[in-house]
């Protein structure tokens, strides 16, 4: 552009201006910050250890260590299962494609609950595969894995869009070239496609992550909620409220936002690094 | 979270160029991925709704005729769409803020309009709760106005503003950023007044996005739980939305009433989707 | 309607873009504001036009200072640089928004819009969107939308820097015969000495926020007041030397310094196209290169004791027989120009 103006970057604060980011920031204030603070302040007014205590006491440290397994266990599955879809939704055309394609952006319409009610309806007791399960001997309801599942399933568009956003941005150049360089398939994807993705998939791990720690309604209904079993962080802080143990529930809510924040911050500085390299 | 709302953007699978044939583990791969979707997606959702359409379309309607049932679907519906109508004209003007003017803060703004999508819903609606309950002093002092907050009707649109605060506006920031300037300059020097080229000229490009990002809104909005489920107090009739019903009635033993009412909410949801991405298609390929 | 600007200063932060400029367009003259990148000028029509704020100084059109005025206000035409056509609007639309917001009724819209059409060449393309343009039907319709309020002024911010070379060639000379057929007071910015030569009235250059010269073409090509002038219209040899004797002498160039003191360091400017060689045994120098650049050639030489020489000549210049690498030269010089050493320059070779 001739003539850059330095000064398009330094606002003119005319009264209307003024008005309208006042009343943008009050509005994200009373609907954000205000209702986050008070949790804080909550949990100060219960004090701190008492809070920490009363976690204990109502087992909350074992139900957030099985979110955070749960958790792991999503960003690893759908790692893996999230790259190859991409990869195989992007690059290959197959028949079938346009549907699978519209299969994985169907759990962000689908509310939790009824996706754990779907999960029942399959993996439960008087469900699709109840005969093949009681053939394995295998418990999925009410029980660790239906957890996973749910979460997987609450998580899927994660990493498969934000690696097929990346893929379709990047191109086949790089790709045709190792493979005129005579590179095989499996080298091509180690050492051309991956280090390429490697944002890509950070970010929409992290964002996997975020979501798994916070999923409630899914794990709610399909693991029930099973203190020692399938209790976990969301389903503690849940039944916490209803047993009246008001400062556990508040400082695990206080603990999970904690994180969601730490999450949110980290994902920031990759969407900075992610478009800084497109 | 961001990327919750733009990975619905990018919905059409790839607008990828030539394709390397695949070998024969890439086929086998697919069908590998293809048999881990339908497991994990499909299968469960098509009994969802096989068990939800048993009873055919009286089934759906019996199953709405329950206690508190239709209450909770008007409940729901309404209230999705004016949380998600008040944080289209609040998203527009966040997304404007954001994208035209410079402000110390700025970049901690844009963080907090994630926020929704990081938080677990939950620990929203125990927000809330927090600040709004009843025995808290503005609580109570809502609660003198005879306008309650946690546990009523306000306490849900409360919610709901919070969990579809970010779909419009990230929905519009890429469109305004694409916005040449110069365009609105032209129109001053042509003579239009502020209102005018706020019509003429900034809203066309914008409508879409607008719309996209509010039925994006709407739909999540319709979806919601863990807030509702501590924010509403889940008042049969009065403050029951329809997950909240739907839950309801799958501890209750009911899964065939659960699973009727989820069909019409999926309809609803699934209804919207080929319209969000028509939507986010003309706001994406506007330009020369 | 004659535009004055009047000891004009516009600031951003610390950097002055427009310095104390005065600079005065008569009533439907077709002016050029000229000047390298970044130089300020199109801060300046910016300022004329209403769309940036002056620090300092004052736009009066047709005798009544505009100061006080919005941009929407000053009834002028403005042209941007990458046309700002509004994207979702035809053709026609953009034509008559002008006409619109001044709530000009239907029936007188349709017969303006259409007369600019007819008079800009755009027939057929009414309806069609920005998008279906190419770069030269666009800068048109942009034109056409800027003259339907009946401006008293038209002010196009180098309209034709975002086209092909050929195109250019030929909105030059459509502008300029819109501009005999019209007659609207008219300034243009370019950084083209080329385009302002072939297009404008009066030229004013302007270089780092300063006015240099204001003149015709002529007066400004053959009477340079500053180096910066004589250097950037056309490509220039620099020598530096002192004088001597009343003269400056460079290798076998001798200038005559008239009036001005022995030894007093001075830089001669030389145009490439200022002078004539031919092939000579021994000559003063010998030629480097030959390049052929299109209907010109360009030679590059080595003058010995001066340095390197540019001349420029048209392909069929008879001076050109026998010209090749490697052969000695003499030197005719027609016009060069002496200007005092800029102050800290290296000092004499």
């Amino acid at each position: 552009m001739p003539d850059a103006r330095p000064d398009a970057f330094r606002t003119r604060w005319l009264p209307r201006r003024v008005a309208l980011l006042a009343l943008v920031v009050a509005w994200m204030a009373l609907l954000l910050l205000i209702p986050l603070g008070s949790l804080a302040v909550g949990v100060v007014q219960f004090g701190p250890l008492a809070v920490l205590r009363q976690i204990g006491e109502a087992g909350g440290w074992p139900a957030l260590g099985r979110t955070v397994v749960v958790a792991i266990a999503s960003v690893v599955l759908n790692g893996v299962f999230g790259v190859a879809g991409a990869i195989y939704l992007v690059r290959h055309r197959f028949w079938g494609r346009r549907l699978l394609d519209m299969l994985v952006d169907l759990p962000l319409a689908v509310s939790p609950v009824m996706t754990g009610l779907a999960f029942i309806l399959v993996f439960g007791r008087g469900g699709l595969a109840e005969p093949l399960l009681e053939a394995l001997g295998w418990k999925i309801t009410f029980a660790m894995p239906s957890l996973v599942l749910a979460t997987v399933f609450v998580t899927l568009p994660f990493v498969l869009r934000e690696v097929s956003h990346v893929l379709v941005e990047l191109g086949i150049d790089e790709e045709a070239a190792a493979a005129t360089l005579g590179a095989s398939a499996s080298q091509t994807f180690w050492r051309i496609t991956v280090p390429n993705i490697r944002h890509g998939l950070t970010y929409g791990s992290t964002l996997t992550l975020a979501r798994a720690l916070g999923e409630f309604g899914a794990v709610l209904v399909v693991g029930g909620a099973i203190k020692g079993r399938t209790d976990t962080a969301t389903t503690f802080i849940f039944t916490a409220v209803d047993e009246r143990h008001e400062p556990a529930a508040y400082g695990m809510a206080l603990i999970l936002a904690a994180l969601s924040m730490a999450f949110l911050v980290l994902l920031e500085r990759l969407k900075k690094r992610r478009t800084r390299e497109a | 979270m961001a990327g919750l709302v733009r990975a619905v953007r990018q919905a059409p699978g790839g607008i990828s160029p030539a394709v390397l044939r695949p070998g024969p583990l890439g086929v086998v791969g697919r069908g590998l991925f293809a048999s881990w979707l339908s497991v994990l997606v499909a299968i469960p959702l098509v009994v969802l709704a096989w068990h939800g359409l048993r009873g055919g379309p009286e089934g759906v309607v019996h199953a709405l005729r329950l206690p508190y049932a239709w209450e909770a679907l008007t409940l729901t519906i309404w209230t999705s769409a004016v949380t998600a109508v008040l944080n289209a004209i609040m998203g527009t003007a966040t997304a404007w803020v954001l994208v035209r003017y410079r402000f110390p803060g700025r970049a901690l703004l844009s963080m907090l309009v994630d926020l929704p999508l990081a938080i677990p819903t939950l620990v929203a609606g125990l927000m809330i709760v927090n600040l709004f309950g009843p025995q808290t002093p503005v609580g109570a002092w809502f609660k003198g106005l005879g306008l309650p907050i946690a546990f009523a009707v306000p306490g849900i649109v409360l919610a709901l503003l919070f969990i579809n605060l970010p779909f419009v506006v990230r929905s519009v920031e890429p469109v305004l950023l694409d916005l040449d300037p110069a365009e609105e300059e032209a129109a001053v020097t042509l003579g239009a007044r502020t209102w005018t080229t706020l019509r003429r000229i900034l809203l066309p490009p914008l409508a879409p996005a607008i719309a996209g990002g509010t039925l994006q809104g709407f739909a999540r909005a319709l979806a919601e739980f863990g807030s509702i489920v501590v924010v509403s107090g889940n008042i049969p009739g009065k403050t029951l939305t329809s997950p909240v019903f739907i839950y309801g009635e799958v501890e209750a033993g009911r899964a065939d009433v659960a699973a009727a009412v989820s069909v019409v909410l999926l309809a609803i949801a699934i209804g919207l989707q080929p319209a969000v991405r028509w939507l986010n298609r003309l706001a994406g390929a506007r330009h020369a | 309607m004659g535009i004055r600007v009047e000891h004009l200063t516009k600031r951003f932060g610390s950097f002055v873009a427009v310095q104390d400029v005065s600079l005065e367009i008569r009533s439907g003259e077709l002016s050029a504001l000229l000047g390298p990148s970044g130089g300020g000028k199109s801060t300046i029509l910016r300022i004329i036009s209403g769309l940036e704020a002056a620090d300092e100084g004052h736009v009066i059109i047709d005798e009544q200072s505009v100061d006080h005025l919005h941009a929407r206000a000053r009834n002028i035409g403005f042209v941007f640089q990458h046309y700002a056509l509004f994207r979702h609007m035809t053709v026609a639309q953009n034509i008559g928004f002008g006409l619109e917001v001044r709530k000009v009724p239907a029936e007188a819209r349709r017969t303006r819009v259409a007369d600019l059409v007819a008079l800009l060449g755009l027939q057929g393309l009414e309806e069609r969107l920005p998008s279906q343009l190419s770069g030269g039907q666009r800068q048109r319709v942009a034109v056409a939308r800027a003259l339907a309020p009946e401006p008293k002024v038209l002010l196009l911010d180098e309209p034709f820097s975002a086209v092909d070379a050929q195109v250019r060639e030929e909105l030059r000379r459509w502008l300029r015969r819109l501009h005999d057929d019209l007659h609207v007071t008219s300034i243009f910015v370019t950084h083209d000495q080329a385009e302002a030569f072939s297009v404008a009235d009066r030229v004013f250059i302007i270089n780092e926020g300063r006015l240099e010269q204001a003149g015709t073409p002529l007066e400004v090509l053959d009477d340079p007041a500053t180096e910066f002038v004589a250097r950037f219209l056309g490509e220039v040899n620099v020598y530096d030397g002192r004088v001597r004797d009343g003269f400056l002498r460079v290798g076998p160039i001798e200038v005559a310094a008239s009036g001005v003191a022995d030894g007093t360091p001075m830089r001669m400017i030389l145009r490439a196209y200022d002078l004539k060689l031919w092939r000579e045994e021994p000559g003063v120098g010998v030629v480097r290169r030959v390049l052929l650049l299109g209907d010109r050639v360009k030679v590059e030489a080595v003058l010995d004791g001066a340095g390197p020489l540019f001349a420029q000549f048209p392909r069929r210049s008879s001076l050109l027989k026998g010209i090749e690498p490697g052969c000695r030269i003499a030197v005719e010089v027609s016009t060069a120009r002496l200007y005092p050493l800029p102050a800290g320059s290296p000092g004499t070779p």
